[in-house]
């Protein structure tokens, strides 16, 4: 049975992951797709045309691969974790399904305008189109991040016996002496617009515009350095630096308040990031390494009283954190990773604010094509911005454990401390919450859940290598030639009367 | 509205999404299977390819969005069937991942191997994604064995019979069939008429596991004839297949192909609608104790769900119509080859 936990989770952390590659790089692409693709509607310069089928045909590639990836995950809430499913449907589902009508089909019917469908559509229509593919790709952020954010902060629900026909009427199901329960709608909106959801829909959609805007600025400054399509360059590296530098200040100021409201509703998933024991005036740890057993952090160098002014914008650096002591053991989350996927996000996060600000300053004093090692820095930049969105997913996920869905925590009426039982410590709604223990698929033994873990690991660690192979051909290839044949276009837009039906014929 | 009335609606609404996926995205697995044999060279591959090139995402979202639907409205049958189905399942996502990323893949670079890699794996998607349908339909029209909570107490191999793999076969002769039609309208000249012969051939071996199945289900799966009997207008459904299928054949050979996809997507609808009134009002039907069938009714979700959900289809299908109608509408017509293309 453990086995099966384990290795359903490694599966759903695995194929959440490689999905997750793809979502960000096409809602930051999709975004900078329709701005690119307003300004080629306004100016008509051959510039932007180039631009915009260069990064398109990206834009297709990686969509492909997040879409069938994808599938894989609302599949698998049935196949590994039918436990959950059971207790959750009733409200997580109706978001899933949200997505489904409201996104899905909005971003894939439009893709296919976007993607194939240049020549058969006027401008207008084709600029309607990628703006509908760039908000369905936001829209399922919106509607996934609802169910995640439900999981973190459940409300607009209430946990219920199941109610079943036991011969002389309906009464509570109960099998093996142990009532069935799930969770019921009470309030649809109050669901949608739990206590997370605004907060972490933010911070994931400003995390993918600057995967976007990193992304651009790779490939830009990489054709700066190998002295290439140096016009196409100059333009992507202005919009995509100022995104870049836009997201990120975003990022951190969100990500702060963010951290508050976690703090408010996880108070075991905050101590866990910041490695804080023992509730009180609470350090901010800057380096070190936890040490879970002596509960104390090894080669500590902390700012006093910094996590204190953090959580509580507390400018006496002094008010009481309620720290891991609270909590029994078994429901600590996973301490180490936790304290390292949030460190690998706020840290890399500080060097993207530092990398763009730079940036823009060489832009602006025009020597940043000077500035080989910025350059370098922001080619293989990308591969740190992704991995900081992974980081902060591993973290709002390992942090949530052991729960699946976390329960409410009760505070006391000041709001300085939990609630506690007589030993001191916090006493869960047990109820009220799901344990990731208790979630998985009974149907499913070790050996099919082994099977299915490995054939994911070949195939996925197969498709990223060919994905990164197909895509580095791509950028290689850069959009000189596209430029060249869209140059041809430009001349049969200008001297035809009826431009769609001349820019054809130019082209054939 | 009742309860039982909002889960007789839902049971109806996702037989509306899985007929809307079976149709849409069935021509796309037919495409798939025939793409080795129609197609002799690399345009002409390309062609076929194309041909579902702008579609084939926007048929899927109708699978995700039944899968999705099913989850909110029928949480107790969704996390049922799709744990006992659990490499099978896996195995499927892999076919249509397969046959995702040879579509993206293949255009990417002109050598021979390259292409020829991505033609293997696009056929074996498809054609492993059309079977494994039909298993998993087969083996649930059978039956499987659960335990009161609901959670599968068999082994996979329980789910492997004669008959749900003559119903995989069944599936992708069908899908075979309507993919070879819906080719035939959208290609030309001797592609076209290479086309008309698989039309012919594939319809017969449609009809040889279409006997097949129905001999076996009527003789074998008892309760697939029950709701018949209780209720002697479903027959209008079987009537309208074999008329439908009939007429298939009538109209290739008077070559009015359009006649003969709607006949096939009308095929295909029955089957759906067959398949549901066979199991209704279950949903997995248990084979060890009737007691813990799960149905439309004990597997939904609440009342409100229910109503929320309705609401959402309500804002939501005709958008989805419309968006639906408007991309086909601008890929209409023969596939052509243009810088766009895969």
């Amino acid at each position: 049975m453990d086995t099966v936990v384990l290795l359903s989770r490694l599966q759903f952390a695995f194929t959440i992951m490689f999905h997750y590659i793809f979502p960000p790089l096409t809602i930051g692409l999709g975004v900078i797709l329709a701005y690119l693709e307003t300004r080629y509607y306004l100016t008509r310069k051959p510039v932007f045309t180039a631009a915009c089928q260069f990064w398109m045909k990206i834009f297709v590639l990686n969509f492909g691969i997040g879409v069938a990836s994808g599938i894989v995950m609302e599949f698998q809430f049935g196949t590994n974790w039918a436990t959950y499913s059971r207790f959750v449907g009733d409200v997580f589902g109706s978001a899933l399904a949200a997505e489904g009508i409201f996104a899905f089909f909005l971003e894939s019917g439009f893709l296919a305008v976007v993607a194939f469908g240049r020549q058969r559509v006027s401008r207008g229509f084709y600029l309607f189109s990628v703006y509908m593919v760039a908000l369905g790709s936001i829209f399922s952020s919106v509607w996934i991040v609802v169910a995640n954010s439900w999981q973190q902060t459940p409300a607009g629900h209430h946990v219920v016996d199941i109610m079943r026909d036991n011969g002389s009427g309906m009464a509570p199901w109960v099998i093996d002496g142990v009532v069935q329960r799930r969770a019921e709608i009470v309030n649809f909106l109050d669901l949608v617009f739990n206590p997370s959801t605004v907060q972490r829909l933010s911070h994931v959609l400003l995390g993918c515009f600057a995967v976007g805007a990193f992304f651009v600025l790779s490939v830009s400054a990489y054709f700066v350095l190998k002295n290439k399509h140096r016009e196409f360059a100059r333009h992507s590296i202005n919009g995509a630096l100022v995104l870049a530098l836009l997201s990120s200040l975003g990022l951190a100021l969100n990500g702060h308040t963010q951290a508050q409201n976690v703090y408010r509703y996880q108070p075991a998933k905050l101590a866990s990031f910041e490695a804080h024991f023992d509730t009180g005036r609470a350090d901010l740890n800057l380096i070190g390494w936890p040490n879970e057993k002596e509960e104390r952090i090894d080669f500590d160098i902390s700012i006093p009283g910094g996590l204190s002014f953090m959580v509580f914008d507390d400018l006496s650096f002094s008010k009481p954190v309620v720290g891991l002591d609270r909590f029994k053991p078994e429901d600590r989350p996973p301490l180490l990773l936790s304290y390292l996927s949030w460190r690998v996000m706020v840290g890399i996060g500080g060097l993207m604010i530092i990398a763009s600000v730079l940036g823009l300053y060489y832009n602006w004093r025009r020597t940043l094509s000077d500035k080989r090692w910025l350059l370098w820095c922001f080619v293989f930049g990308i591969g740190l911005v992704m991995a900081s969105n992974q980081a902060g997913w591993v973290g709002a996920e390992v942090g949530r454990q052991p729960w699946i869905v976390h329960p409410p925590v009760v505070w006391n009426d000041d709001g300085s401390d939990l609630v506690v039982g007589a030993n001191g410590l916090y006493e869960y709604e047990e109820r009220e919450g799901l344990r990731t223990v208790n979630a998985v698929s009974p149907a499913v033994n070790s050996q099919e859940a082994a099977t299915s873990l490995i054939l994911f690991t070949f195939l996925y660690l197969s498709l990223a290598a060919v994905w990164i192979f197909v895509l580095d051909r791509k950028i290689r290839q850069g959009p000189e030639e596209i430029e060249v044949t869209e140059d041809e276009t430009e001349h049969g837009f200008q001297d035809a009367s009826s431009e769609r039906q001349h820019a054809r014929l130019s082209q054939s | 509205m009742s309860y039982e009335l909002l889960c007789i609606i839902w049971f109806i609404l996702l037989n509306v999404l899985l007929i809307g996926y079976a149709i849409l995205d069935g021509f796309d697995l037919g495409v798939g299977f025939l793409h080795p044999f129609v197609a002799k060279d690399d345009t002409e591959r390309r062609l076929v390819m194309n041909s579902i090139g702008p579609l084939w995402d926007g048929n899927e979202v109708w699978l995700v969005t039944f899968g999705g639907a099913l989850f909110a409205m029928f949480p107790e049958a969704y996390a049922s069937i799709f744990s006992t189905f659990y490499l099978p399942f896996v195995l499927l996502l892999f076919a249509l991942i397969f046959r995702a990323v040879s579509l993206e893949f293949r255009s990417k670079r002109t050598s021979p191997a390259w292409r020829t890699f991505w033609d293997i794996l696009f056929f074996v998607g498809s054609t492993l994604a059309a079977l494994l349908f039909g298993v998993a339909v087969g083996a649930l029209m059978q039956g499987v064995a659960i335990s009161e909570r609901g959670d599968f107490l068999g082994s996979m191999l329980d789910l492997v019979s004669g008959f749900s793999l003559a119903v995989g076969l069944f599936t992708v002769a069908l899908l075979a069939m309507h993919g070879s039609i819906y080719l035939y309208m959208k290609t030309e000249g001797v592609l076209q008429q290479r086309l008309f012969g698989w039309m012919k051939g594939t319809w017969y071996v449609y009809v040889f596991f279409f006997m097949v199945v129905t001999i076996w289900s009527t003789m074998f799966v008892p309760a697939s004839l029950q709701h018949f009997r209780d209720n002697p207008v479903l027959w209008v459904v079987p009537l309208i297949n074999v008329l439908a299928i009939a007429n298939i054949m009538r109209a290739i050979k008077q070559e009015r192909p359009f006649y003969a996809f709607i006949s096939s997507c009308l095929v295909i609808a029955a089957l759906v609608i067959l398949f549901s009134a066979n199991l209704f009002p279950n949903l997995v039907p248990a084979v060890n104790n009737a007691a813990y069938n799960i149905t439309i009714f004990n597997g939904a979700s609440s009342r409100l769900t229910l109503t929320i959900g309705l609401i959402i289809v309500a804002i939501g299908m005709p958008l989805v119509l419309s968006y639906t109608s408007l991309i086909y509408w601008t890929f209409r017509g023969k596939v052509t080859l243009g810088p766009d293309s895969y």
